[in-house]
């Protein structure tokens, strides 16, 4: 009876969002009287950043500061159309959509700065700080307030964009029906190491390293959080989350967090990641998607891992102490 | 019969209501109207109620409101002085410690236990003192991190 240690690899090849195109979302943009921007969407943030990104998006493109723009994701019921926050799909499909929405928006800025400041819009640009100045001029200038003041009070404008996005629908080839799944992939691959205990059929995993190609990072911190986050997941659904029972029939399954088990602080690894960017062509300043994916890798990977190690090939999630230990008495059986 | 509950919450004298049988997690959620505790599994087994009292983390979900009579409870809605976050709350921020942040109040609270009681924790002692605590996005890393850094600034403040 011994511990055996073996090492796993996997790589993804992730596609972005729904298949064979559609799948839209849109954003709409406006300026308060005060000069601060609010993007409405329907688009939720569950946690994974939506509105971090948004707001990120939308202040770059419109060329103001961060803090005054704020995001009303409240009600898909009444907000602007979008498929939803799944499919890895909320960055690519709605950031884009914040992405037309700010532009024309800024548009319409401008035009009522040039307006104000009797120049013609294209001479005009954003200073990232709140306020439009004419290129080459710094003296030139008016505030974002006073811009937003104007149209709403004097020029009788409204500053605002729509957004949409929409992948055009995949043509099918009429000689062999081949579609176009999809436009865009995000990339990884990760090893795994483990240690498996062959008398208690016991897996430890030892240490995840992974590389992912995500397109642009957006938000780096997000982006690291996510991943490590899902190198949690990958391992819990490997090998703990079931809702099958265990001993001796299903009346006797998990039903609550003391018996549905998944790995606590104390069983989780180390995980080294690198983030490889290269920007997207139809992405939101290059951006892909990394939601789903990174909770993957670990399973093929772990499966290999155990492989490796003991020689045995569990197919069937999660791997636990009991098919480990039937796989290897049908191994030592087989001699 | 329903009776008169009196304790100290995040420092100021409050009383309520209770029903028989009615927990410290209702009591604080509905009748005092401190949500920062989260209502979970309760069974006692996610930690997202998790409270101090009398310094000590206790599952709110469990204690019946008459068990908390004069005692000195804490919320995480009593961490941060004004504008100023405690440094527990600092280091989650930076260190990107939540996201869904349905477990964080709970987190917050634990850790808040182990470092009144211990300025140095190691690292062991940091993942036993959340080990009550499910959370379901982080993988814990960034958690334990962010402990173990609030930690340093603590004791650096002596």
């Amino acid at each position: 009876m011994a511990k055996h240690r073996g090492r796993g690899v996997a790589s993804v090849n992730y596609p972005i969002g729904m298949n064979l195109g559609g799948d839209p979302s849109q954003a709409l943009v406006h300026a308060t009287p005060t000069g601060k921007f609010v993007v409405t969407l329907s688009s939720i943030d569950l946690g994974q950043g939506m509105k971090s990104v948004t707001r990120q998006l939308a202040a770059e493109t419109l060329g103001v500061p961060i803090e005054d723009v704020h995001v009303d994701t409240g009600d898909s019921d009444t907000g602007p159309h979008c498929m939803g926050s799944f499919a890895s799909r909320g960055t690519h499909r709605a950031g884009n959509a914040v992405i037309a929405a700010a532009r024309e928006a800024r548009e319409v800025l401008l035009e009522v700065a040039a307006e104000e400041l009797e120049v013609d819009p294209r001479d005009l640009e954003l200073d990232g700080r709140g306020n439009v100045r004419v290129k080459g001029a710094p003296a030139r200038t008016i505030s974002v307030r006073e811009v937003a003041q104007a149209a709403h009070f004097r020029r009788g404008k409204s500053i605002s964009g729509r957004g949409m996005f929409l992948v055009p629908p995949s043509d099918v080839d009429p000689e062999t029906g081949a579609m176009r799944p999809v436009t865009t992939y995000a990339h990884a691959c990760m090893i795994v190491e483990v240690e498996v205990d062959d008398e208690t059929g016991e897996v430890t995993v030892l240490s995840i390293k992974a590389a992912y190609e995500i397109g642009r990072a957006l938000n780096i911190g997000l982006v690291e959080q996510q991943l490590v986050g899902g190198a949690w997941m990958g391992i819990s659904h490997a090998l703990f989350e079931t809702v099958e029972p265990y001993y001796p029939d299903r009346a006797h399954g998990p039903v609550d967090f003391n018996t549905y088990l998944m790995p606590g602080p104390g069983d989780m690894c180390p995980v080294e990641i690198e983030i490889i960017e290269r920007p997207a062509l139809d992405g939101p300043y290059g951006a892909k998607g990394i939601g789903e994916m990174c909770a993957t890798p670990p399973i093929p990977a772990i499966a290999n891992a155990i492989e490796d190690a003991i020689g045995v090939r569990i197919t069937e999630m999660p791997f636990t102490p009991e098919k480990i230990l039937r796989a290897l008495d049908a191994k030592r059986a087989a001699r | 019969m329903a009776t008169a509950v009196e304790f100290t919450l995040n420092g100021n004298a409050v009383a309520a209501i209770a029903e028989p049988g009615e927990t410290l997690l209702s009591v604080l959620r509905n009748r005092l109207g401190d949500t920062s505790p989260k209502a979970g599994c309760l069974q006692g087994t996610c930690g997202a109620c998790t409270v101090l009292v009398d310094g000590e983390p206790v599952l709110s979900c469990l204690l019946l409101a008459d068990a908390a009579a004069g005692r000195h409870v804490e919320t995480v809605r009593g961490l941060a002085q004004g504008p100023q976050l405690h440094p527990l709350q600092e280091a989650f921020m930076e260190r990107f410690a939540a996201q869904c942040g349905f477990c964080t109040p709970g987190m917050l609270m634990a850790a808040k236990a182990l470092l009144d009681h211990n300025r140095n924790p190691t690292r062991a002692e940091v993942i036993e003192a959340i080990s009550g605590n499910v959370c379901r996005c982080t993988g814990y890393l960034p958690i334990i991190e962010a402990i173990l850094e609030a930690a340093r600034r603590l004791s650096a403040r002596g």
